[in-house]
């Protein structure tokens, strides 16, 4: 008989989930406020999903064109969510990105500089002006490194390569714990905490070409749905126009769109420059539309408007799909991403040196030299666990979020270069918001035991179970689900027919075996993740099945524009009394009337009123 | 490519062999392509450490045919059509088990050192610190350190247990380099550098930059440059005296 008393249990006010840029920067806030501070994560510190990020972190620092404003990333953000954020998140995160990207430089992150020595910015898709905050094109690896060798010396109790599987309450309802494992060992071990922060990215590993690893696995939505929190808008995936497509093993690996904001351009097999062609309604007023134009703006010249690679991501992934459709795709079905005869080779190197390194490695190519074919990958989640914006807490009392496993800051799509702006901003408030919270509790409260013998028995009889599926084939099949019936474009028929793949996969996991003991078992590891794959993967179906509507990254062959309709609407997804998954469809708050006057100004009137309000 | 045979390391600290697996290898794939195929296959728990799959994130380190390399960036096509490919664990930290050692002594080392400082002079602006590019340059080249520890797995003072204690280690050398050379760092780690870092230990063998898969100039650029602060500092006959005579 399992005893819950002899498995080991440490007690924390505050304890993080996760410790990417989010989860690492919300433990460090947390740290100045909370005495016991924990933070576990699943892999090795400073591996994270964040080191991948390349491009850079927006921020209206001005210190590239003096005319940037945060009213103006307000409104770069709003316009690229598809105005579908959540109003006060897009506002906290505009007005308070400056001052964390320069508390980061306190720190120890290393930024490029300008020619008067401050941080330089850089060009991005969505972004009026260089507004990315930049290291070559390593800025994730600067940002991580930075706030782990900040973070070690602030007293928090790092547990690497630590599994957690699932959250649990007091008889209130109340955050009291979470279950988690030791990879190394297998060992269970009890975190008790009077608030716990969730930060644990994405769940992009559903699908087949995606640019994320092992870890997104969507352990976040998943354990806070089961612990009864709301999860919202999860049908905008956002696939980033630019991964890698050849060779095969390395599909879906990320091309930073930095090789675009350097100057590179978008061809299809007939050598056009195709982008001219697909600039949304909404956009003509800002976007190039001569190749003559585009070639000043990257010059430099103030007054030409930028060209159409670097519209938003959904645009453009948008239009790359299109052109292999129609039979203009590369070699291998993307399309040309040429900087080589855009830069110098000396240029490219300089900026751009680990795509250099990238494509030179795995696909022997030299980027200088000839041009990339990249296709859409899957990048990001919007929509995710829904939290109050200034806290950071989700439906659930003393449960948060932040970074990528919470939604509202980025609506419909996400512009490059916020998400880690956005770890910054509510990494920081998450910690603030739980350390607040834990401290007008008075004890730790008490978690049910039973739930936590549940938890661990489930955990062990996978691998106690004498036969059944194999976990890596599981996820192979529900991978190509997502692929096929629930991608970039999706219809109503291949949403259900998707929708019933998953509650197929969902019966076959039940019975999901890995072989081996418990001491570092990658099968047990990957066998534990497709439960909540699995919950991830029915929500963004069953969203996106509900959204009929075309609106960001969400996209529907059959609902081909946006819907006044569904802009007023959030779609809800949260666990019903049943145990079924419940998807609701909720209406939005009133925006604030300044706050949607800022986000639907004509631009030239916004940049007039900031000018004016800088003039002494 | 057809079908290759792989050996690889199973078990852990105590007992362990090289298991043979076959596995079908095509075009572009990688090593660690390679043990992923064998572990949905084959070898459901075969341990091994990943993330990034793009040279960027450190995980994958391992032993290919005894050579310390990241197993993402690997081609298959880097070997002959019907060599066997041997994979086994860093030789340098305690194997937890196949070809995941355990790393915790580097996060150990790291810890010790005094983290980043910023001078609060005229440079320390509202607007963010003022440094100029070719004054940050050689800090951003060590800060391209992706913590893979192959440079730590290689050094010669590193494997000799007895030795461990007393060197940090490649990585955290350039680590101390990066913030002896920020522009903007105020604190002083030299007498840290000689003692508790342990900056003599290293012999200038150039193991380390050897294998640095993002090509850092480890010795030239990071550790004989701390280890001539160091001398300067305690066996320069001149600033001895000049030391004694001011005080200083």
């Amino acid at each position: 008989m399992l005893d819950i008393s002899e498995i080991r249990q440490i007690e924390f006010d505050v304890l993080v989930i996760g410790a990417g840029g989010a989860g690492l920067c919300s433990a460090i806030a947390a740290a100045k406020e909370s005495e016991k501070v924990g933070l576990i994560c699943k892999s090795l510190l400073g591996k994270a999903h964040t080191v991948m990020a390349e491009g850079g972190m927006a921020a209206a620092l001005g210190n590239v064109d003096n005319r940037d404003h945060w009213k103006i990333h307000f409104r770069d953000t709003m316009r690229g969510g598809k105005m579908l954020n959540v109003w006060r998140m897009a506002e906290l995160h505009a007005r308070h990105a400056a001052d964390r990207v320069r508390e980061l430089e306190q720190w120890g992150a290393v930024f490029d500089r300008t020619k008067e020595g401050l941080i330089n910015q850089r060009n991005f898709g969505g972004h009026r002006y260089p507004r990315l905050a930049h290291v070559g094109d390593r800025t994730g690896l600067e940002m991580i490194r930075t706030l782990q060798d900040y973070g070690i010396h602030k007293g928090i109790d790092i547990h690497m390569e630590c599994t957690a599987l699932d959250i649990l309450k007091d008889e209130s309802g109340k955050i009291a714990g979470v279950v988690c494992m030791y990879r190394d060992t297998g060992e269970f071990i009890i975190f008790k905490t009077k608030s716990l922060i969730l930060a644990t990215g994405g769940g992009g590993k559903a699908w087949e070409i995606t640019s994320n690893s092992w870890e997104y696995t969507g352990d976040g939505y998943a354990m806070a749905y089961e612990a009864g929190a709301e999860l919202m808008d999860l049908e905008f995936n956002q696939f980033h126009p630019t991964g890698m497509v050849w060779p095969p093993s390395v599909r879906g690996i990320l091309v930073t769109e930095g090789v675009r904001g350097e100057g590179g351009i978008l061809k299809n097999s007939e050598g056009k420059r195709f982008m001219f062609d697909y600039i949304p309604e909404k956009f003509k007023n800002e976007t190039a539309d001569t190749e003559e134009e585009a070639a000043r703006w990257l010059a430099g010249d103030k007054d030409a408007r930028r060209p159409p690679e670097l519209l938003t991501r959904d645009v453009v992934a948008r239009a790359i799909n299109a052109e292999v459709k129609a039979g203009r795709g590369s070699k291998h079905g993307g399309a040309y991403l040429d900087i080589a005869t855009r830069r110098s080779a000396e240029d490219i190197k300089k900026k751009l040196p680990s795509m250099y390194h990238q494509f030179k490695v795995l696909a022997e190519l030299d980027i200088t030299k000839e041009p990339m074919e990249v296709g859409p990958t899957c990048h990001y989640f919007m929509g995710g666990i829904r939290v109050e914006a200034d806290t950071t807490m989700s439906t659930v009392e003393g449960l948060f979020a932040c970074g990528e496993c919470a939604a509202g800051m980025h609506g419909a799509n996400r512009l490059g270069g916020n998400s880690l702006s956005d770890l910054l901003v509510f990494g920081n408030l998450a910690g603030t918001g739980a350390s607040n919270y834990a401290k007008q509790l008075g004890a730790v409260p008490k978690f049910n035991k039973e739930d936590a013998k549940k938890i661990i028995r489930n955990a062990t009889s996978i691998l106690n179970r004498e036969e059944g599926e194999n976990p890596y084939l599981l996820h192979e099949d529900l991978q190509k689900n997502m692929q096929n019936n629930v991608g970039i474009i999706r219809t109503d028929t291949e949403l259900q027919k998707g929708i019933q793949n998953i509650e197929n996969l969902k019966e076959k996991n039940k019975n999901v075996k890995a072989n081996g003991s418990s001491q570092f078992n990658p099968g047990w590891h990957e066998a534990l993740a497709m439960r909540n794959l699995l919950i991830t993967a029915e929500a963004v179906a069953r969203a996106a099945h509900m959204r009929e509507e075309s609106r960001g990254a969400h996209t529907r062959d059959d609902f081909t524009t946006e819907s006044e309709e569904w802009y007023q609407y959030n779609i809800i997804t949260k666990k019903g009394e049943d145990g079924n998954m419940q998807v609701i469809k909720e209406k939005r708050k009133e925006p604030n009337a300044e706050l949607f006057r800022i986000a639907n100004a004509k631009l030239e009137d916004l940049e007039a009123e900031v000018a004016a309000e800088r003039k002494p | 490519m057809g079908n290759r045979k792989f050996k690889i390391y199973r078990g852990d600290n105590t007992k362990g062999e090289l298991v043979d697996y076959n596995c079908d290898v095509t075009e572009g794939m990688v090593v660690l392509d390679v043990m992923h195929r064998i572990q949905a296959d084959d070898a459901n728990d075969l341990a091994c450490r990943w993330n990034c799959k793009a040279g960027k994130c450190g995980s994958c380190s391992v032993e290919i045919n005894g050579r310390p390399k990241l197993a993402c960036m690997t081609r298959m096509n880097e070997y002959g059509d019907d060599e066997t490919i041997t994979i086994t664990p860093l030789k340098a930290f305690p194997i937890i088990k196949d070809t995941v050692t355990d790393v915790s002594w580097n996060y150990k080392q790291n810890l010790k050192i005094k983290p980043f400082s910023p001078a609060q002079n005229k440079n320390n602006t509202e607007k963010g610190l003022v440094m100029q590019q070719v004054d940050v340059e050689r800090t951003q080249h060590f800060r391209k350190c992706i913590e893979c520890y192959l440079c730590q797995n290689v050094c010669h003072v590193i494997r000799d247990q007895e030795a461990k204690e007393k060197f940090v280690g490649p990585r955290f050398m350039i680590r101390l380099a990066s913030l002896e050379m920020h522009p903007m760092d105020d604190a002083d780690r030299i007498p840290a550098i000689k003692e508790d870092h342990g900056s003599g230990m290293c012999n200038i063998t150039r193991c380390c930059t050897e294998v640095c898969p993002e090509d850092i100039q480890i010795t030239d650029d990071g550790i004989i440059p701390l280890k001539e602060r160091v001398v300067d500092r305690y066996y320069d006959p001149f600033m001895i005296l000049f030391r004694k005579i001011f005080k200083k």
